[in-house]
């Protein structure tokens, strides 16, 4: 081999380097592409809900109150037989079997839609109105496109009937697509069309909230005393070794603890966001305090010299001066912490907040979910409307987080002094 | 009543605060002292005397206050006659009891429950009663002392920051507890499950199937079904699975994040490293529930598809798609640790090579990374330990039987799954399938934190190195 060869060669070795390292950026890139992209595609249409455009006639007989009865009175009707003799008006039917069929295509919250339409205006009696009635979720998936229809019958949800039924709704356009309010208020249900992220979200709230009070203080107040007042010994050796460990322990380990300490031990409500958020609390603690004290060490020794230099006590330099510029860090690393602790999972479960809760917490002693727990909880149902609830609570989940993450950016890029 | 007293000290702590000010400050000027603080310090001093002691006690009474009681009404139901045969009845029966005292419980009410209820109601108004005394006690006894102190002219600045240095070391050892309490919780039941199964059939049985051992209480097992559960709870096939798992998403970590860390230090221009960097790193915020949701719907089911039309039979929870998608997490773990370690060799070792004539891929492969082959080292294992304490990706791809096998189509299972298997739902406290679970949790906490250890001393040996 010639030299001219050779360094041809080498110079060929290191282009394929080079491309294996950009293809390594790339394919990186890509997940994130890909998984972003299947997420958003599968989850958008649960934003919108089907709805059937109803004909509803208020028969007195039926109801058996006046117009302009008061609301305890309206709360108590049985709008259960006006809600089925509108409904079969939907599509002229031929018997009862078809008519069973015909009342399948509308959620399980038809009656009630109908009653809330009354709360509205009692005056309804005798008249006939056009209310926008919730679908079931074999007809939402159909009407966004989400399931196939030339499946053979018997392994298809809807029947060859029901398919007449849609076509006929879409062809004299009763059928349409609304704002899917109950996503965001109502809580879990094991309808796919009546579930909603309400519950998961206050839940969160709480918890994230509970997790903020109790992580913040003690994770600043620790930063500080490690990084201004410790003095160096085997204590303080320990407790930052303690910490960094902390900080590695996989989450599900929190999870067995708040399990046998704050359950077992101590007896606090199960499924609650007040558990969660103290389990929440202990596992972000070490994972605040790291930035925390990374951002009181960047604060340059003249500040604290300078303050020290006119008379001001070790605590007036920190709390005066060290501390109010190592505040935009401090805060930046809290909620990054945070936003970890909202996408957490695993010790959520096992201190039980995978329970069936259908009302929405009042306060963080109720039992609640969380959203990620809510997406565990609904990608395990077999309905094919869950998925698209899920990927629209996963959209939710990230939206959190990326707004999370910016407000860090910000507070860190727009208030952080540079000190060189 | 938590509240009400807590509202009652903030308001005490502020007048006091006031009164302490203005105080000192009259003093100072009437008999023309000189005070050894500002007069808000002693406004500080009370507050942290008359606040401190009795929010310490409250807090304390609030956490033991539950327990008490219901040892204290469990035993005098038992003394009326109340049967219960373990302590799941008798956790029963208190929740009946309480039930009762708060008129909501709607059912049979015998006589030993109500007498229950009625001494339940007097228990818990004496406590309430001694706890406001009490309270009220302490915050006499500590304000009289304060105010004397005060009176003296004491160094009240000195005094303030000697308590607040107090609670500040008190903050930074709730990390030493947090410790304390994973070990004790861990140990407690890992010690009454060894004491049912024996350690070594634990370590090096073959044979997982905790299912055998449901609702059994571990007190009362039979000499038969001692035989039976001897090797139901074989360790071998977990962390089998858990490393088969861990390794296949180090096979898609470790070379996607190395070269891409390397790409980032050396080759990378600013302006490609400052987009790049953060949007990989994106990879490491999304929540693994997310990954998991995405293993088991989509990516599952695709390699199924596929194995189908190669004529395959791959499982829809292979461990090839858990461990792809858990190695796509890692990812950023690597190529950031990998980034850092990297930008820090010095540069002298680069110009060295360059002068003698090697190319940029020469010198990285034969000077930089063996220069940084530490750091690298530890931020893998790091990587590592990440992956074997991952829990929401496998508990959601993964499967749930304990196979031993070393194919990656079909499914296996990891210790993560079944810590959470075996806890979710309800739960038998007492059942050796319980206790097994924190047993698993504490190799988990061992396992990953000789792991941490390592890389972390690997890490700093190397950063020592060239500082």
């Amino acid at each position: 081999m010639t030299k001219e060869e050779r360094l041809k060669k080498r110079h060929r070795a290191e282009k394929r380097f080079r491309f294996y390292g950009l293809t390594s950026i790339f394919v990186a890139l890509l997940f994130v592409v890909i998984l972003v992209q299947n997420i958003f595609s599968k989850g958008s249409s649960a934003f919108k809900k089907t709805v059937i455009t109803t004909e509803v006639f208020f028969d007195q007989e039926l109801l058996e109150i006046q117009n302009g009865a008061p609301q305890e009175e309206i709360m108590e009707a049985d709008f259960y037989d006006v809600m089925i003799e509108n409904l079969i008006k939907a599509y002229p039917a031929k018997d009862r079997d078809e008519e069973d069929e015909l009342l399948k295509l509308f959620s399980g919250d038809a009656e009630i839609e109908i009653k809330k339409a009354f709360l509205n205006d009692n005056n309804l009696i005798g008249k006939t109105i056009t209310l926008d009635l919730t679908a079931s979720d074999d007809i939402d998936q159909l009407h966004k496109g989400n399931y196939p229809r030339d499946l053979p019958e018997e392994r298809r949800r809807i029947s060859d009937f029901q398919l007449v039924i849609y076509d006929y709704f879409v062809e004299n356009k009763k059928i349409s697509k609304n704002f899917n309010n109950y996503f965001f208020n109502n809580g879990d249900s094991r309808d796919p069309e009546l579930a909603g992220i309400g519950g998961a979200l206050v839940g969160s709230f709480y918890s994230i909230l509970i997790c903020l009070l109790l992580a913040f203080p003690v994770a600043v107040l620790a930063s500080i005393y490690l990084e201004e007042f410790a003095p160096k010994n085997k204590i303080t050796d320990f407790i930052e070794i303690n910490i960094n460990n902390l900080a590695a322990v996989p989450s599900i380990v929190y999870g067995l603890l708040a399990l046998q300490i704050l359950l077992a031990t101590i007896q606090l409500p199960r499924s609650t966001p007040l558990v969660a958020g103290i389990t929440l609390a202990l596992m972000t603690l070490p994972r605040i305090i790291i930035p925390c004290r990374a951002s009181l060490k960047a604060v340059p020794p003249s500040i604290r010299e300078g303050a020290l230099a006119v008379g001001a006590s070790k605590f007036q330099s920190v709390f005066h001066h060290v501390v109010p510029l190592a505040l935009p860090g401090t805060l930046s690393g809290t909620i990054i912490g945070l936003a970890q602790a909202l996408g957490e999972t695993a010790p959520l479960i096992l201190i039980g907040m995978v329970a069936f809760v259908v009302d929405i917490p009042s306060s963080p002693v109720d039992p609640s979910s969380s959203l990620p727990v809510q997406v565990y909880l609904w990608s395990e149902s077999a309905e094919r409307g869950f998925v698209e609830k899920t990927s629209a609570t996963i959209m939710m989940l990230l939206s959190f987080l990326i707004v999370m993450n910016f407000i860090a950016v910000y507070l860190r890029q727009k208030f952080e002094k540079r000190w060189n | 009543m938590n509240i009400v007293l807590i509202f009652l000290i903030t308001i005490f702590s502020v007048s006091l605060f006031f009164y302490g000010k203005s105080k000192t400050k009259t003093i100072s000027i009437k008999d023309d002292i000189k005070l050894n603080a500002l007069p808000k310090f002693y406004g500080y001093y009370l507050v942290l005397w008359c606040s401190i002691p009795a929010l310490v006690f409250l807090l304390v009474w609030s956490l033991f206050e539950p327990v008490i009681i219901k040892s204290i009404i469990i035993e005098t139901a038992a003394n009326q006659g109340a049967i219960f045969s373990d302590k799941n009845e008798a956790n029963l029966i208190y929740e009946k009891i309480k039930a009762i005292h708060l008129g909501t419980f709607f059912g049979d009410i015998d006589s030993i429950l109500k007498e229950s209820a009625l001494a339940y109601a007097k228990f818990i108004n004496l406590f309430t009663n001694s706890k406001v005394v009490l309270i009220f006690g302490i915050i006499i006894v500590s304000v009289i002392y304060s105010l004397k102190k005060i009176k003296n002219n004491n160094k009240a600045r000195d005094d303030v920051e000697v308590i607040l240095k107090g609670l500040l070391f008190v903050s930074s050892l709730i990390a030493i507890l947090t410790t304390l309490g994973i070990i004790f919780s861990l140990l407690f039941e890992s010690i009454k499950f060894f004491s049912v199964i024996n350690i070594f059939d634990y370590l090096f049985g073959t044979n997982w199937s905790p299912q055998r051992a449901f609702v059994r209480d571990a007190s009362s097992i039979t000499a038969a079904e001692f035989e039976e559960l001897k090797d139901a709870f074989g360790f071998i096939p977990l962390i089998a699975g858990t490393s088969f798992i861990a390794f296949i998403a180090m096979l898609v970590a470790v070379p996607i994040g190395l070269f891409s860390g390397i790409y980032m230090a050396e080759y990378a221009s600013i302006k490609v490293r400052r987009i790049s960097k953060p949007i990989i790193e994106i990879l490491a915020g999304i929540p693994t529930v997310v990954y998991g949701f995405f293993a088991a719907l989509t990516v599952g089911p695709f390699f199924r598809q596929v194995g189908e039309n190669l004529g395959l039979t791959v499982s829809s929870e292979s461990a090839l798609a858990a461990g792809l998608i858990m190695g796509i997490m890692i990812i950023p773990y690597v190529s950031s640790l990998s980034d850092d370690v990297i930008n820090s060799v010095p540069q002298s070792l680069r110009d060295g090579s360059y002068a003698v004539g090697a190319t940029k891929s020469e010198t990285i492969k034969q000077v930089v990374i063996p220069a940084a082959l530490p750091g690298i080292i530890g931020s893998v294992l790091l990587a590592v330990s990440r992956a074997i304490g991952e829990t929401m990706i496998v508990v959601m791809a993964a499967g749930l039987a304990a196979n031993l096998t070393i194919n990656p189509l079909e499914s296996t299972t990891t210790i993560t799954t079944q810590i959470v298997m075996i806890l979710v739902g309800d739960q038998e406290f007492d059942s050796p399938k319980t206790q097994s679970a924190f047993a698993l949790g504490l190799t988990l906490f061992i396992a990953t934190l000789i792991l941490n250890y390592i890389a972390q001393r690997a890490v700093k040996k190397y950063r020592e190195k060239y500082d």
